[in-house]
């Protein structure tokens, strides 16, 4: 829930539409974990996922180096983050997110200090199980002033409401099958910065006006399940550990929409995740999409438990049920 | 090189300290192998549907059903969790004719994660 960017590509909202009209909507208790129907969705690095859990990931680890902006130089930016979500009800999830980050800019002396905290919750709203389909809704909190300035922390809070979506396609015809183990999740949502600009003043006396546009953020993940594929399509055979892995691409994209800043940054980032029985991994590479995304391939790593399954009569279980 | 140990090192302990003080848990029942294999084609009819799923198993809650072509159930209505073999669910099956078969599962664990699926085999003329 916390600590990754919020998306949801254009082509994908008519997708989150038609799942919002359509008519068979089925809110039945949540499975918690990614479950939807025989789907199981992985939690996913850098896009939000569509489900309300309890989970945990510790650590994600990411570096790359950031291109200049207006006066600050490239940097390198190396992240640790913890985030953990829990459900409150079946449907209803809270969640809370902290990063320690290390940025060294090009020809300086590297700074460290935790980025701002970060809070959030989500309902899951739409469940389909035969269509393999989820959406919910929710607003992540980043908490202006909660972080270090020498790392970049804003000053000033961020709120994103967003809707977050998931669709398998295990109800392909059989014609298809081999496209079943497919699954799109997305996200779409805009950040709303609680100050529209912040004037600073430098060591010369001069002052400096930056503007805080509001932002889109949009993206989504592809992802082509190897379990599926076994389970529910065809055993082709596969062993330990290939038969866990699911193969994925995520899109983590950034639009600028006024206060006179414009533009789509992100990253596209290709990867594998490994889903076990307590916990997953994953590795993702990040390419930037365009110059402003900057020039370097970055990459980001991440264990993530499902605490349901680690404690399914405690912390692993919604607080009301 | 360095930042790369490291985080492996931060991701080895974080899983050593969960792992360590987790209770003993029974996560959710995914299905592990299957036999007919999943979207296989056998040449002699089965003579039962044996699944081996990754956890314990629920008896009492846990099941599967064969359909043929035209959604009539051809099982014998005898699912059952083996009684040595607790991962392992079965359920027989007459002499089948030749065709397509739809096998619906849908498994309890034993801490009570439901898990649920299909999968189709034919059977060769």
């Amino acid at each position: 829930m916390i600590g990754k960017s919020f998306a949801a590509a254009p082509s994908s909202v008519p997708a989150a539409l038609f799942i919002l009209c359509t008519g068979s909507v089925v809110s039945g208790a949540a499975a918690g974990h990614g479950l939807v129907g025989k789907r199981f969705f992985p939690a996913t690095l850098t896009t939000e996922d569509p489900f309300v859990a309890d989970e945990l990931s510790l650590p994600t680890v990411s570096g790359r180096k950031m291109p200049a902006s207006g006066d600050e130089p490239a940097a390198t930016e190396t992240a640790f983050s913890a985030d953990i979500t829990k459900r409150v009800t079946e449907n209803f999830g809270i969640g809370f997110g902290a990063s320690h980050v290390k940025v060294k800019p090009s020809g300086e002396a590297a700074e460290r200090g935790f980025d701002n905290l970060e809070l959030g919750v989500k309902y899951q709203f739409y469940r389909n199980d035969e269509r393999e389909s989820i959406a919910s809704v929710g607003v992540d909190w980043d908490i202006g002033g909660s972080g270090s300035k020498r790392v970049g922390a804003e000053s000033f809070s961020t709120i994103t409401p967003g809707l977050f979506f998931g669709k398998g396609f295990g109800d392909l015809p059989p014609d298809a099958r081999f496209l079943r183990p497919f699954a799109v999740t997305g996200q779409l949502g805009i950040g709303l910065p609680t100050r529209s600009s912040v004037t600073t003043v430098g060591g010369d006396g001069e002052a400096s006006v930056e503007r805080n546009p509001h932002v889109l953020q949009w993206g989504f993940a592809v992802e082509y399940s190897f379990p599926y594929l076994q389970s529910f399509v065809q055993d082709v055979g596969l062993a330990a550990p290939f038969n866990r892995m699911i193969p994925v691409v995520e899109f983590a994209m950034s639009t600028a929409l006024d206060r006179g800043a414009s533009g789509t940054t992100g990253t596209i980032n290709p990867g594998i995740i490994w889903a076990g029985t307590y916990f997953q991994l994953a590795a993702e590479a990040q390419i930037p999409v365009n110059k402003a995304s900057g020039r370097h391939t970055g990459w980001i790593v991440q264990l993530h438990f499902y605490l349901d399954d680690l404690f399914p009569n405690s912390l692993g279980r919604p607080i009301f049920r | 090189m360095r930042r790369l140990r490291r985080a492996f090192e931060i991701i080895a302990i974080a899983a050593g300290f969960i792992t360590v003080f987790a209770p003993p848990a029974s996560a959710h029942a995914f299905l592990d192998r299957a036999v007919p294999a999943v979207g296989s084609v056998v040449r002699a009819p089965p003579t039962e549907i044996r699944l081996r799923f990754t956890q314990r198993l629920e008896p009492a809650f846990s099941g599967i059903r064969v359909f043929d072509r035209d959604g009539k159930q051809v099982d014998r209505g005898d699912a059952r969790v083996d009684a040595t073999d607790p991962v392992l669910l079965r359920v027989s099956l007459p002499v089948l004719p030749p065709g397509a078969y739809r096998v619906t599962w849908r498994v309890l664990s034993v801490d009570a994660h439901v898990t649920e699926g299909d999968f189709t085999f034919d059977v060769a003329p």
